[in-house]
């Protein structure tokens, strides 16, 4: 039945998946089983495995096994899987949150799917004769298949436009169906959106999509759907095909525009009752000429002209009237001197921001001269011309360099841009990256030494917040994946100790939808152009960009980690003493390292010691070897395009730049109380390939023993999640007051046990930009961990006494009072960090569902953990975060001339927060030195489990005035769950546990803050 | 018009200024040299000359003034692009009135004047390299950030990316363009440090071509109707070495202008002229 195209497909995916061979077997008995069940039950399935399987079992598979269910279920970029048998095809994409839906009507697809089982085309034909009316054909199907769904039905009868455009869609199917065998392959690629609603009976939602022509499309979606499916139904409406290009947006809460994250469920991302989207070019196609279909030019047209018109796509007088005239004759034909409409239009229509009579003029004038073009012609000129423009599908992010200037970041097809005001002063190709990586609202990218130098240095940003900092992140994630890669990196291994956000690209690559794009093999869909109905908004204020920069050099690999483990970032950054070399992370310890970097060495050293000591980890190397390896393969395979027409936007692109904000993503519950630490070598959770996630999460754990040891004199911080743990805490506590070296020794037990978890993974998140090449990144990473351990270290001088007015207590009375300052309760579906989807559920073992245990545990943590509590969005969240945390200082960039500045034009440290457990370890080591210097210790922890999520950060500070010390332990608890949570009793065990921990703390504070949400209707 | 970005190296005109007998003594000068008009003026004829009669374009005069000794660099007073021409408020204060016949000339050509009227700005055509594709400008003594953001809004279609000048007089000391998406450099390390900064900026590739000399990597890119690529670079007399560089450039019409006298108060060959395609506006 597969055509020749489809094979190809199969034989891509199958390089893919070379691996994942005994996947295969798995993933179709557990489809099957699931296409038994009823449909409801499969999509709790679906979420079962999300929840539980994904993050708890699944961690524990083999990287590609994960991958592949990830894939099976989510992500829309599988396409059933060519190389399983005819039946378990079927099979899959029933149940399937089909990856991607193509325009085509799902029916067409089951018809499709019909005739895999059955294989002969006979029948399939007349069951697309049946289907002229359309109902009647899905029936059908359903029985066949038992695939169709009574939803399915449902929502087509809802919706209003649907017949007639079904219609036509099932005769296009049909069409499609009788032509043959290329049909399969597209068919395998488009899974039906239907099968992503989840069929309880769940309240439907009615949301309302602006399209890009400005009308308005109203469908009705289940409240649990995910993303996919309200854009499979756009785009089903649009009869769109090649709709990896596009993508939804909403404003979030804090009216910035977001994508929508197809993997989500929608209720969970918007997170009010306002469901409103816009459909939107999301990677504006370098070379618009490549894209199949007409109906596709089209769309990206009229999100052209929005861009221009806004002024978001800033474009001279010339090319505004160019452009314009190429719109008139698209939507106009050509001009008729009689015919008085254009005039009319072009007079309320809007071709620029600052459109004036001259303009006008000159478009009319132009529009005379494109006579004879037709439609698709004039779009296609359009485009030709549009893409050349410097600021074409360039997404802008305001922030400011590390000395406060304003600058605006620009992602794009090739990289990251920096500009300020209109200048480029800086271009960071995806090459060059290594590393992309977020902690609180900072932005980090590491860059490949240039070919004179022999360190990697780190750029760091500053974003106006955490939100920001993290959309941009997405953003850079996203853009790397689709152009650069030739598959989209698996999902974050949801693995022990992870931290930051899982969040990946789930949709096709560039690569991936041309080659789809390719297979479609369908009559020119007819589509009404219609005259622009959208009103020109107004533009933002050009953003102001100043940019930093660190030296940026060319990358000639496509490769770029980009890491999403905030924690990497912090090591890099962390060391805010340090004379804050701007890069920090520059590996290499065997090489002579800059002289900024100079302290870090030492630390770099142990670690990696430590990491060789993992066993895990040299498995997971040798996994992520071959994976590298494979990549590397892919990469070759895929040359990436050829810097192609830049992007470019200014002042809207800012604002628009939507970034998903789904923090589900990052589900790492693990937290490790030094996770932090670690994660500046963890960073390595290099997205390209499962294997290597793992390595980092091991580095991650290292990290933590190290951590531990080194802290001997230190206040001891322990965020013991686990209440056995929590005794020996204090124990340790104590002792550690009397002697240093013995709460080395124990705290690394109590740590291990307490696998508490930091949910900073959405304060911090990095990204390694694929490398393709394997062996690299372990050695980045290493240095990374070296560099971060380095950091540490100059955190630790750095931190200062926390303001703690301590109450004077001796050093042997080692009683150290402990505040818990605030209890917050916050119970938000919506929060951000603490969606329970975010947290991983299987990470923390032992903890109970209610979060309060966590409270409790004690972990030397360096304070910038704290911080990352705050970085959320809500204010109310973060009350210790500021004074515990070690003074991050920003990479500075210089802004204009890298080349000059050279290799570091940081001045500072672009420590970013410094984890707590690195502060810990600094003081300790003070304590060593004999020196009774004030020693600060911040614990952050966040256990996740389903329901809830608690967020304890702890801040002890030590300090010494004249003989007598004074410990002031500050805990902030901050609970997070679903509607379901009982605030109070999650309150209760939060202050019970800290009590018994603590028996003289005392609460000061408890914030409740309740968003009320959809969800609460549907109860 | 062809679209957007097409056409480059075609030119239709030229404007060039003659050259005032002040340039001896009062022109601006890196280092210290006499200067003999007369052989200055000369090799100018010659020059224009080229423009003229074997180029067939165009070519504007302007009469020299006397109080204007540097007058003759008429690159540096305007930067056009397209149908806008930007005047440039130049760097050295007692060049700013060379702007004034260069406005004056290019309205007379039709083309969008856009004036540079902040005070705080300054900026040299000498420092702009535009490659057909994208503008590097250079901050130089001369440039400054300010001059280049307006230049950056004078031509939005463009990427407008800031490079620093760490040697000479003005970016294009050390290069010029010499055919689509070739740029011609010195060899010196600022030179090549320039170029790498370049290359990193932009999201183009560009050949580069490496010279000995790095002021003879100014040179004079054309693509003129019926002769195809056209470069008017340094003599063999004054750099022997580069000139059998531009040598392997086989698909070019090489024409040596001799440039020895202007060389002196820092002209180079792009500077004695502002070339422009009156064709492509329509």
């Amino acid at each position: 039945m597969t055509t020749e195209a489809g094979s190809e497909t199969e034989v891509k995916e199958k390089a893919e998946e070379s691996a994942a061979q005994p996947d295969q077997s798995e993933k179709a008995s557990e489809e099957t089983k699931e296409v038994a069940n009823a449909e409801g039950e499969e999509k709790e399935k679906e979420k079962e495995k999300e929840g539980k399987e994904g993050k708890g079992i699944s961690r524990y598979l083999p990287t590609w096994l994960k991958k592949q269910k990830s894939q099976s279920q989510t992500s829309p970029t599988k396409e059933a899987p060519p190389t399983e048998e005819p039946v378990a095809k079927v099979t899959q994409e029933e149940e399937g949150p089909a990856p991607e839906v193509n325009g085509q009507a799902e029916e067409v697809e089951e018809k499709e799917e019909v005739k895999s089982e059955q294989v002969k085309e006979k029948e399939a034909e007349s069951h697309s004769n049946t289907s002229a009316d359309t109902e009647p054909a899905k029936e059908e199907k359903v029985d066949e298949s038992t695939e169709k769904s009574p939803e399915e039905t449902k929502k087509e009868a809802t919706e209003g436009e649907g017949a007639e455009e079904e219609k036509k869609k099932e005769q296009e199917g049909e069409k499609e169906a009788k032509e043959g065998g290329g049909e399969e392959g597209q068919t395998s690629i488009f899974q039906s959106p239907l099968r992503l609603v989840r069929k309880n009976k769940m309240k439907l939602v009615v949301c309302h999509v602006t399209l890009l022509d400005g009308t308005d499309f109203s469908c009705e979606v289940e409240k649990r759907a995910k993303g996919q499916f309200l854009f499979f139904k756009v785009c089903e409406h649009l009869n769109l095909l090649e709709k990896d290009y596009f993508g939804l947006t909403y404003m979030d809460s804090h009216e910035e525009k977001c994508w929508l994250d197809p993997t989500k469920e929608i209720k969970r991302q918007i997170r009010s009752n306002n469901w409103q989207f816009a459909f939107n070019v999301k990677f504006y196609p370098p070379d618009p000429s490549l894209l199949t279909e007409d109906i596709t030019r089209y769309l990206l047209c009229l999100q052209l002209r929005e861009d221009v018109a806004s002024g978001r796509l800033p474009c001279s007088f010339v090319t505004h009237a160019l452009l314009g005239s190429y719109t008139l004759q698209a939507e106009f034909g050509d001009h008729e001197p009689d015919q008085p409409r254009p005039l009319d239009y072009i007079g309320q229509a809007t071709f620029a921001p600052n459109q004036n009579k001259e303009m006008e003029e000159k478009i009319l004038e132009l529009h005379k001269s494109h006579r004879g073009m037709t439609p698709a012609q004039a779009d296609a000129q359009f485009l030709e011309n549009a893409k050349k423009l410097s600021m074409y599908g360039v997404d802008l992010h305001h922030a400011k360099d590390s000395e406060g200037v304003d600058i605006m970041l620009g992602v794009c097809a090739n990289g990251l841009l920096v500009y300020k005001d209109r200048l480029r002063i800086n271009r960071f190709a995806w090459p060059k990256i290594l590393k992309i990586s977020y902690k609180r609202n900072n932005f980090y990218i590491k860059i490949r030494p240039g070919e004179t130098e022999q360190f990697e240095s780190t750029v760091g940003f500053k974003l106006q917040n955490h939100r920001s900092a993290k959309r941009l992140w997405k953003v850079c994630v996203e853009n790397h994946s689709f152009f650069r890669l030739n598959a989209p990196e698996p999902p974050t291994k949801a693995r022990f100790l992870t931290l930051g956000s899982k969040f990946r690209y789930s949709g096709r690559t560039q690569a991936q939808t041309r080659l789809a794009s390719s297979l479609i093999d369908r009559p020119a869909p007819n589509f009404e152009r219609t005259s622009s109905k959208r009103i020109s908004r107004s533009l933002d204020g050009a953003p102001v960009i100043s940019i930093t920069e660190a030296t940026a050099e060319n990358g000639r690999e496509p490769h770029l980690e980009l890491q999403s483990d905030s924690k990497v970032k912090e090591a890099d950054l962390s060391p805010g003493d340090a004379d804050a070399v701007p890069s920090q992370s520059p590996g290499c310890s065997g090489l002579p390292q800059s002289p900024l970097r100079v302290h870090g060495d030492n630390i770099y050293v142990r670690h990696s010691n430590l990491m060789l000591e993992d066993h895990d980890k040299t498995q997971e190397e040798v996994l992520k070897h071959q994976a590298s390896i494979s990549q590397l393969k892919r990469s070759f395979m895929e040359a990436p395009p050829p810097s192609p027409p830049q992007p470019n936007q200014w002042e809207k692109r800012l604002t628009s730049s939507p970034a998903t904000s789904i923090r589900i993503q990052q589900q790492q519950v693990v937290v490790e109380p030094q996770t932090e630490a670690a994660p500046a070598d963890n960073t390595i959770s290099d997205t390209k390939e499962p294997a290597k996630t793992t390595e980092v999460e091991i580095e991650e754990t290292v990290v933590v023993q190290e951590v531990s040891r080194v802290a001997k004199p230190g206040v001891v911080t322990v965020t013991a999640g686990l209440p056995a743990a929590e005794q020996e805490t204090r124990k340790q506590e104590v002792r550690v007051v009397e002697e240093e070296v013995m709460l080395k020794e124990e705290v690394k037990p109590t740590k291990q046990e307490s696998v508490s978890s930091e949910s900073e993974s959405e304060e911090e998140a990095e990204y390694h930009p694929n490398m393709p090449i394997a062996q690299i990144p372990e050695e980045k990473e290493e240095e990374e961990e070296q560099e971060e351990m380095k950091k540490k270290e100059e955190v630790e001088e750095d931190v200062s006494v926390p303001d703690a007015p301590s109450i004077p207590a001796e050093e042997e009375t080692n009683r150290a009072e402990d505040d818990v300052k605030k209890i917050e309760t916050e119970e938000s579906t919506d929060d951000p960090m603490v969606t329970p989807d975010e947290a991983p559920n299987g990470v923390l073992p032992p903890e109970e569902g209610l979060a309060a245990p966590t409270l409790e545990k004690e972990e030397p943590k360096v304070n910038g953990e704290a911080s990352l509590v705050e970085a959320e969005p809500r204010p109310q969240v973060i009350c210790c975060s500021e004074p515990p945390v070690v003074k991050t200082e920003m990479v500075t960039i210089s802004d204009t001339f890298a080349a000059q500045k050279t290799e570091i034009a940081t001045k500072e440290v672009p420590i970013v927060h410094t984890e707590t457990k690195t502060i810990t370890y600094e003081a300790a080591q003070l304590d060593g030195n004999g020196d009774g210097e004030p020693g600060v210790l911040m614990t952050a922890q966040t256990i996740t489990s389903e329901s809830l999520c608690t967020t304890t950060t702890t801040h002890i500070t030590k300090t010494l005035k004249g003989g007598l010390s004074e410990t002031r332990i500050e805990k902030r608890i901050v609970i997070t769950g679903d509607c379901d949570i009982d605030h109070d009793q999650a309150l209760a065990q939060a202050i019970k546990e800290a009590k018994e921990q603590h028996p003289d703390m005392s609460v000061t504070r408890v914030v409740v803050h309740k968003e009320t949400e959809l969800a609460d209707e549907e109860d | 018009m062809a679209g957007l970005m097409a056409g480059f190296g075609h030119y239709t005109h030229a404007v060039v200024r003659g050259i005032p007998s002040s340039l001896a003594k009062e022109a601006l000068r890196s280092c210290q040299a006499e200067v003999d008009v007369a052989k200055a003026r000369r090799e100018h004829d010659a020059y224009v000359e080229v423009l003229r009669t074997r180029l067939g374009l165009e070519v504007v005069e302007l009469p020299a003034d006397e109080s204007l000794p540097d007058c003759v660099f008429v690159e540096d007073a305007a930067v056009v692009c397209g149908d806008t021409a930007l005047i440039t408020r130049p760097g050295a204060e007692s060049r700013r009135r060379e702007t004034e016949a260069m406005k004056g000339a290019l309205k007379d050509l039709n083309l969008n004047i856009v004036e540079m009227t902040d005070e705080n700005a300054t900026l040299d055509g000498g420092d702009v390299l535009f490659t057909g594709r994208e503008f590097f400008v250079g901050l130089s003594k001369r440039t400054n950030q300010r001059g280049a953001e307006i230049l950056a809004d004078a031509f939005k279609d463009y990427a407008v990316s800031t490079v620093p000048v760490l040697e000479g007089l003005h970016l294009k000391t050390f290069c010029s363009m010499g055919g689509p998406g070739l740029i011609v450099i010195g060899s010196s390390e600022p030179a090549q440090k320039t170029l790498k900064i370049m290359q990193q900026m932009s999201d183009h590739r560009y050949d580069k071509l490496t010279v000995p000399d790095d002021l003879a990597a100014n040179c004079v890119y054309m693509n003129l109707p019926n002769k195809g690529h056209v470069l008017m670079h340094c003599t063999p007399e004054q750099y022997p070495e580069s000139v059998k560089v531009f040598e392997k450039l086989k698909d070019h019409m090489l024409i040596p202008v001799s440039n020895l006298e202007k060389v002196k108060v820092d002209g180079g060959l792009t500077c004695c002229s502002m070339l422009i395609n009156k064709k492509a506006n329509n």
